[in-house]
């Protein structure tokens, strides 16, 4: 199938034009045609949240989304959040609490840390936990990745973080 | 004034126990780590397997045709396109591109190199196979029986055209008259005698599951041979230095022009142990198209053609005196081999160390038969058959001490081993940290009391009961000599600016093991972290090394580490004492200085010393090579002999909710005591066990890998159920450090270690909740409830024995 439909939206603040086929999920656009190979293929089939990136600012796995469906709008990736310094502080809280092992899973797990702090400034480390559900890792055992999100959080607020937990 | 001259003495400082993070941690929580997935050479083809359709068959015919006239295939291949092809696999029992016949749902029979993934995927669509269906065997106790079908007969095409296969030796080649792929006895002391002093005896049958390794990172390999025939790969592997000599024989080529660069890996935990035929397929694509060839799985290939755990069928007989001394073991196991036969196969090796050493016993009997069926082949998985082995003792441990009245402890403890300790098995216990292993996890989660509280509280109204199990583990820590040898090389050089780049043979898996190998060199050379390069992923560059597996990269690396950076220090040592008029020993290295070993007093830059060194009449620079051999011995063959330097110890407490309506298990704490020898990374070490940990959990509870009939049910991340971030215990952690007496620093290994007790500690925990005692594995809610209510009997299965 020829790349024929052509695309344009704001990849990590930079006007794209991009040519894609109809088939094509945004992951593999992504990785494939446009070469940020920062965003992860884990299984395709949103289970995973390897390849977690934000659209209009929110949090979706892009092996789910039709690369079409970027057109128009803002799309940011782990490579986006290198002149974040909300972001820096993200990363610099993985390295340091140990976060990282293999390492497969992080951008996928930094870039829904990164939205969970953006929603939920306060999330507790229940809160973190649900907000992280949906991403797998499976070397570190995830406590601590939650104590390096937990590290950016702004203190507590404790009815907020029952409401998170209530809705994943 | 120079920096020496301003810090007149620099104060001892140590990395050693130190959270220090990963090196190559930044890189990764950026995106920027380069993973085989995301490394791409022009001119690149991608590879594709058409796997079978049938789970037994014979090949009747293949026809190839219509996808090798698709635009933009450059290659396709059958067995019949490479009539020189070698059986892979340790039993040599297995063609990578299948010859005549299909034995399980991953088999290989085409491979397609194209253009684009969509081309090659559609090109697989175009190969047509004609399959004769075989009986499907998938028990493997109908299998291990006297006339059933065989997995590998003799080789006859039914148009007789593998006549040529049966000139070869090997299983693959000559077929094998039975379905037993690997026998395993082991006797010390005389069971029988065992049982006659028994004043208790328990036996029961235990049945374990299929697990797979999920790793985050699906299987890959990059081949390119450039145009003097030599081969480059970009390889997965865990084990750089062995495969290199096994490609070789598979190609038919000189091991000398085999290079292979290891990317970061997105996980192995044992799953790359094993050369894999998606990897001499990509090999031969390669070869067959004249240019390089990425070859990826997808998440799908990734379950249906990785290795599996040993699922395991397994009868133990257990006894002990009343004042509480065991007296034997007798463990009768059937492993299900799958297929074909990989490393994994020999994890009776491990088993057998568990039920002969774990616990001081004076009569231990221990058979495994292996055998072939049409399932899923089983392959080597952090803990190496240990979990098996321990879910099995260590609820006999809990139902013996029972059966005497003793509390579970003060049974384990009376049993444990110790230090100086020589097993029936000859494992030599140098250190040994058990007894404080046990006491420690025990005392931390209250054990005791909350034993006797659970037990107590069982009669009580409320569907939810609470409930605390503990388990132990033993497992080599120093390495094991399965192989000729089990060391590893270093080549350690010092730049201008003593900077460090340390090229070990040992290879990073995300453990951690380039953070650990560079804190190791550092303390040695009195260096910051910041001062370390480590090269450590390219065969053409890196010193020989067994390869990462049985934990034992911090052990034998580290002490090959040290030996290499001892030998620099002694020579930067020398040129300081002629300096300064004065012995070796009164100097020391610290702070990136030569200091006075005396007072600390810094008498001048590292860096100086190595500029005048290197541009003064002796022009030379500080260039160091290491190969640490570990002083362990290969077994005999009754599998005596002490084949580990070290040997690593561990106490896990499980406390957990059973839900008796519904039969949900909800791990709520692990309470860890870890004999790791010494921490060196205590940030890296937390994250090896935690992960662990949390990995024990999911085989415990929720992952379970569903075969029927040789079919998987299951090969996606929405029915294989991992751990999620939730539902996680709370985990707390003691380090015991018995500081070994060979370990780098005192350390030992522990890279497999939290994985192994949890199963049996979650089993002991749900008894002491609810008084029934579960043998199979995960404890899933449907599984639970039917114990709970009476839907299955005690003995789910027949007690394994063979004729």
């Amino acid at each position: 199938m020829s790349p024929d439909i052509s695309i344009e939206f704001t990849l990590n603040g930079i006007r794209k034009h991009v040519n894609v086929t109809a088939r094509m999920n945004a992951l593999d656009m992504l990785r494939e045609v446009i070469g940020l190979t920062g965003t992860k293929y884990g299984c395709g089939e949103g289970e995973c949240g390897a390849c977690t990136i934000h659209v209009d600012g929110l949090s979706l796995n892009s092996c789910l989304m039709f690369a079409v469906d970027c057109d128009g709008r803002e799309v940011v990736t782990i490579e986006g959040l290198a002149n974040d310094p909300k972001a820096d502080a993200l990363r610099a809280a993985f390295v340091e609490h140990g976060a990282v092992q293999c390492g497969f899973c992080t951008p996928g797990m930094i870039m829904q840390a990164d939205h969970l702090l953006h929603k939920h400034p306060h999330a507790d480390a229940e809160a973190i936990k649900r907000g992280i559900e949906g991403n797998l890792c499976r070397c570190t055992g995830y406590k601590k990745i939650v104590d390096a999100i937990a590290a950016c959080t702004t203190p507590s607020d404790t009815e907020r973080n029952a409401e998170m937990r209530k809705s994943p | 004034m120079s920096v020496a001259e301003k810090i007149r003495t620099i104060r001892p400082d140590t990395l050693i126990g130190k959270r220090i993070p990963k090196m190559d941690a930044p890189e990764k929580a950026s995106g920027k780590t380069r993973y085989i997935h995301d490394i791409n050479l022009s001119g690149q083809l991608y590879g594709k397997i058409l796997r079978s359709a049938r789970i037994h068959a014979l090949i009747k015919s293949i026809d190839t045709s219509a996808a090798k006239a698709l635009a933009g295939v450059h290659a396709v291949i059958t067995a019949a396109d490479i009539p020189d092809q070698r059986p892979i696999g340790v039993a040599r029992d297995h063609f990578p591109l299948k010859v005549g016949r299909v034995r399980s749902q991953r088999d290989e029979i085409a491979a397609v190199a194209a253009e684009s993934e969509e081309i090659a995927e559609a090109a697989l669509k175009l190969i047509k196979v004609e399959y004769q269906d075989l009986p499907v065997i998938s028990d493997p106790e109908e299998a291990i029986k006297p006339d059933s079908p065989l997995i590998h007969p003799e080789p006859h095409g039914a148009d007789g055209s593998h006549e040529h296969l049966k000139q070869g030796m090997s299983i693959a080649h000559k077929g094998k008259p039975d379905n037993i792929a690997m026998r395993f006895d082991y006797v010390h002391g005389d069971v029988v005698r065992g049982e006659a002093e028994s004043d208790v005896v328990v036996e029961d049958t235990f049945k374990l599951h299929y697990v797979t390794h999920c790793c985050m990172g699906v299987s890959g390999m990059i081949a390119e041979f450039d145009s003097s025939g030599n081969l480059l790969m970009y390889s997965n592997t865990q084990v750089p230095f062995l495969h290199k000599r096994e490609f070789a024989e598979y190609l038919d080529m000189d091991p000398a022009r085999i290079r292979i660069i290891q990317p970061p890996i997105g996980g192995g935990f044992g799953s790359k142990l094993d050369i894999y035929p998606f990897e001499v397929i990509c090999l031969f694509l390669a070869r067959a198209a004249k240019r390089p060839v990425k070859l990826l799985f997808d998440r799908e290939e990734e379950f249906l053609a990785s290795p599996t755990r040993q699922p395991v069928l397994l009868t133990l007989r257990s006894g002990c005196r009343r004042d509480g001394t065991l007296t034997f073991r007798q463990v009768h196991t059937l492993h299900d081999n799958g297929a074909y036969t990989s490393w994994g196969a020999t994890t009776p090796f491990v088993m057998m160390q568990t039920f002969s050493s774990l616990y001081r016993v004076p009569h231990c009997d221990y058979h495994t038969t292996a055998v072939y069926t049409n399932n899923p082949y089983a392959g080597s998985f952090r803990g190496y058959g240990n979990l098996q082995a321990t879910f099995a003792i260590e609820q006999h441990m809990d139902q013996l001490a029972e059966a005497i009245g003793v509390d579970p402890l003060a049974f384990r403890l009376k049993n444990a081993q110790e230090a100086g300790e020589v097993t029936g098995q000859g494992m030599s216990f140098k250190s040994c940290g058990f007894k404080e292993c046990l006491e420690t996890a025990a005392r931390r989660s209250d054990f005791s009391r909350k034993f006797r509280e659970n037990a107590a509280n069982r009669g009580k109204p409320g569907s939810v009961k609470h409930g605390i199990g503990i388990a132990s583990m033993l497992h080599v820590g120093g390495g094991a000599k399965i192989y000729p040898s089990d060391g590893c090389g270093t080549i350690l050089k010092m730049d201008d600016f003593a900077n460090v780049t340390l090229i070990t043979g040992a290879s990073e898996i995300g453990q951690g093991s380039e953070t650990v190998l560079s804190q190791l060199v550092c303390e040695e050379l009195g260096l910051p972290i910041s001062a370390l390069t480590v090269v450590n992923n390219d065969t053409a560059i890196t010193p020989w090394d067994v390869g990462v597996h049985a934990s034992r990269t911090t052990f034998i690396a580290g002490n090959s580490a040290i030996g290499a950076a001892k030998k620099a220090k002694s020579k930067i040592l020398a040129v300081a004492a002629k300096k300064f008029d004065c012995a070796e020993g009164d100097l020391d290295l610290r702070g990136g200085f030569v200091i006075r070993a005396r007072d600390g007093e810094a008498l001048v830059e590292l860096s100086k010393l190595i500029r005048n060194l290197h541009f003064s009449a002796k022009a030379d620079l500080v260039m160091t090579t290491f190969y640490y051999e570990p002083p362990s011995v290969h077994q005999d063959k009754g599998f005596k002999g002490d084949v580990s330097a070290a040997y690593a110890w561990a106490t896990q407490v499980v406390e957990v909710e059973v839900d008796t309506d519904t039969g949900l298990v909800t791990m709520k704490r692990v309470t860890g005591a870890h004999d790791v020898g010494r921490v060196l990374n205590r940030l890296g070490i937390e994250g090896q066990i935690e992960g662990g940990m949390v990995m024990g959990q999911g085989y415990a509870l929720t992952e379970d890998l569903m075969i029927e009939d040789g079919v998987m049910k299951n090969p996606n991340f929405r029915d294989y159920k991992l751990v999620t971030a939730p539902e996680i215990p709370e985990m707390d952690i003691s380090f015991i450090e018995s500081m070994d007496g060979e370990g780098p620093q005192g350390a030992k290994g522990v890279g497999e270690a939290p994985a192994i007790c949890i199963a049996a500690a979650t089993a002991n925990a749900i008894c002491n909740a609810t008084g029934v005692r579960i043998y199979g594995l995960p404890f899933t809610p449907e599984r639970v409830y039917r114990a709970l209510h009476g839907k299955a009997d005690k003995l789910y299965w027949k007690p394994w024995k063979p004729e």
